[in-house]
């Protein structure tokens, strides 16, 4: 029979066998991660950079775009209660475009993350999904290396098509629907579409927010037309 | 002692594979095989944390006292899934991207834990290590072939995204054999169905290679594996 100083000792050597290996684990995961960090944060940022050229004018403009960023909320239009982040690009600080990100919360399995380039003038610089989980062969034709159909909102605004026609065709608007998949194309438009109502309400407001800023300096400015 | 060798590879590719015979860590195996390149990727990326993780347990199979040997092995195995998921973001960081949550998932494929405690912490590191690479490879092979199967039926396309993870030059192997495709067979029942094919088609070349040597003693080991 263990007495009990036997099976005390035994359990204090067994724990301090798995605290030993945590201590292990844990400076394995730390030194990879000190060695990957920057290379990590430099693919997010060559990402995010890469995005949003792909929906802004070309040469437009000449700001550090990543960082003249601001967080907006408005769950109505910009599809998630969470705060958004917009992004500015301007040229001789004169404001030449912004990238929404919105959700588009009725995908057909779950939101769909966009970047929604909108130049000053309200016309769409170009649309791209961040995220989405879309059915393979369906639904995934959204993303842009897969179809061309995310392409077809460059140039677009709210006045172009007019208004109810921002529907996919079998709602009676002017955006092709794939076959065997009209949520998702629906969503995606229905979120563009909300997207350009937010610029079009908050336009100056938008620009003006100073990088960093969490909402919009005025926020009763959002409903009524300032001009 | 390479008989023992040539054992332990036949097991993890062939006669034991993990996925098609053991049947661990179906869960990446049928959500990941929807291409080529995406059952590679995942099929590499458990090959090396099972490298590790047996090595690992074998060199501390003597100091590891049985009553925590669960929570060491996790523990050995998370670290590993943690440091190659930040290796893969830093140096594949496009397969990182599409590939998502099922690298840390590899942390709960059965057949990584199960080889830690049915194999590594018994024997050897070198076999240890050589058991997990054949494992591994096993797992890979029915991976690539199940993505390689569905992404060809399902859209018509082979090695679709190669340069995600060999580089722009790699696009030139890209085929798209025809327009279109069978859509099921990129849903999950398809996923579902191909392995069960897969399956079905060892069983029956294991059933070809029992009949042509009827009653064959079992006493040299090695003779049907060099006749596969």
């Amino acid at each position: 029979m263990a007495t009990r100083a036997e099976v005390l000792r035994s359990m204090r050597r067994a724990a301090g066998l798995l605290a030993g290996f945590a201590v292990l684990g844990a400076v394995l995961v730390a030194l990879t991660w000190e060695s990957t960090a920057e290379r990590i944060a430099a693919n997010e940022q060559d990402f995010l950079l890469r995005s949003l050229a792909d929906v802004l004018p070309a040469d437009g403009y000449d700001n550090a775009v990543h960082e003249d960023a601001i967080t907006v909320t408005d769950p109505e239009l910009l599809g998630t209660p969470e705060p958004v982040t917009v992004y500015r690009a301007r040229r001789d600080g004169k404001p030449v475009a912004a990238v929404l990100t919105p959700t588009a919360p009725a995908g057909y399995s779950g939101p769909i993350r966009l970047l929604v380039g909108i130049r000053a003038d309200g016309t769409l610089g170009g649309v791209r999904v961040v995220s989405h989980r879309e059915t393979p062969g369906l639904g995934d034709k959204i993303e842009v290396e897969r179809n061309d159909w995310i392409r077809g909102f460059k140039g677009r605004s709210l006045q172009d098509p007019r208004p109810g026609r921002w529907a996919v065709q079998r709602d009676g608007g002017v955006f092709d629907q794939f076959t065997g998949a009209t949520i998702t194309p629906r969503a995606v438009v229905s979120a563009v579409r909300d997207a350009l109502i937010y610029f079009d309400r908050n336009r100056d407001a938008l620009f003006a927010a100073p990088a960093g800023a969490a909402g919009l300096p005025s926020p009763a400015a959002g409903d009524e037309e300032e001009e | 002692m390479s008989g023992r060798a040539a054992e332990v590879m036949r097991t993890g590719l062939w006669s034991n594979n993990p996925g098609l015979v053991q049947l661990l860590g179906l869960c990446p195996l049928l959500a990941v095989s929807t291409s080529f390149v995406n059952g590679l990727g995942l099929g590499i990326a458990t090959t090396l944390v099972l490298l590790l993780s047996n090595v690992t347990v074998s060199l501390i199979r003597d100091v590891v006292r049985p009553e925590i040997r669960i929570p060491v092995f996790v523990l050995v195995i998370a670290s590993f899934v943690t440091a190659v998921e930040l290796a893969m973001n830093a140096w594949f960081h496009e397969l990182y991207r599409v590939l998502g949550i099922f690298i840390p998932l590899i942390v709960t494929n059965c057949a990584i834990i199960g080889r830690a405690e049915a194999f590594a912490s018994r024997e050897r590191p070198g076999l240890a290590a050589l058991d997990g690479i054949a494992m591994g490879l096993g797992f890979t092979a029915v991976l690539v072939t199940l993505g390689a199967a569905r992404e060809l039926i399902g859209q018509g396309t082979l090695f679709a995204g190669a340069h995600m993870m060999f580089g722009e030059a790699a696009r030139a192997v890209e085929l798209q054999a025809f327009d279109g495709g069978f859509l099921l067979a990129l849903l999950p029942p398809g996923a579902f169905i191909g392995l069960g094919l897969l399956v079905a088609a060892k069983n029956l070349v294991d059933a070809g290679l029992q009949r042509r040597q009827p009653a064959a003693p079992p006493l040299p080991a090695a003779a049907p594996g060099e006749a596969a």
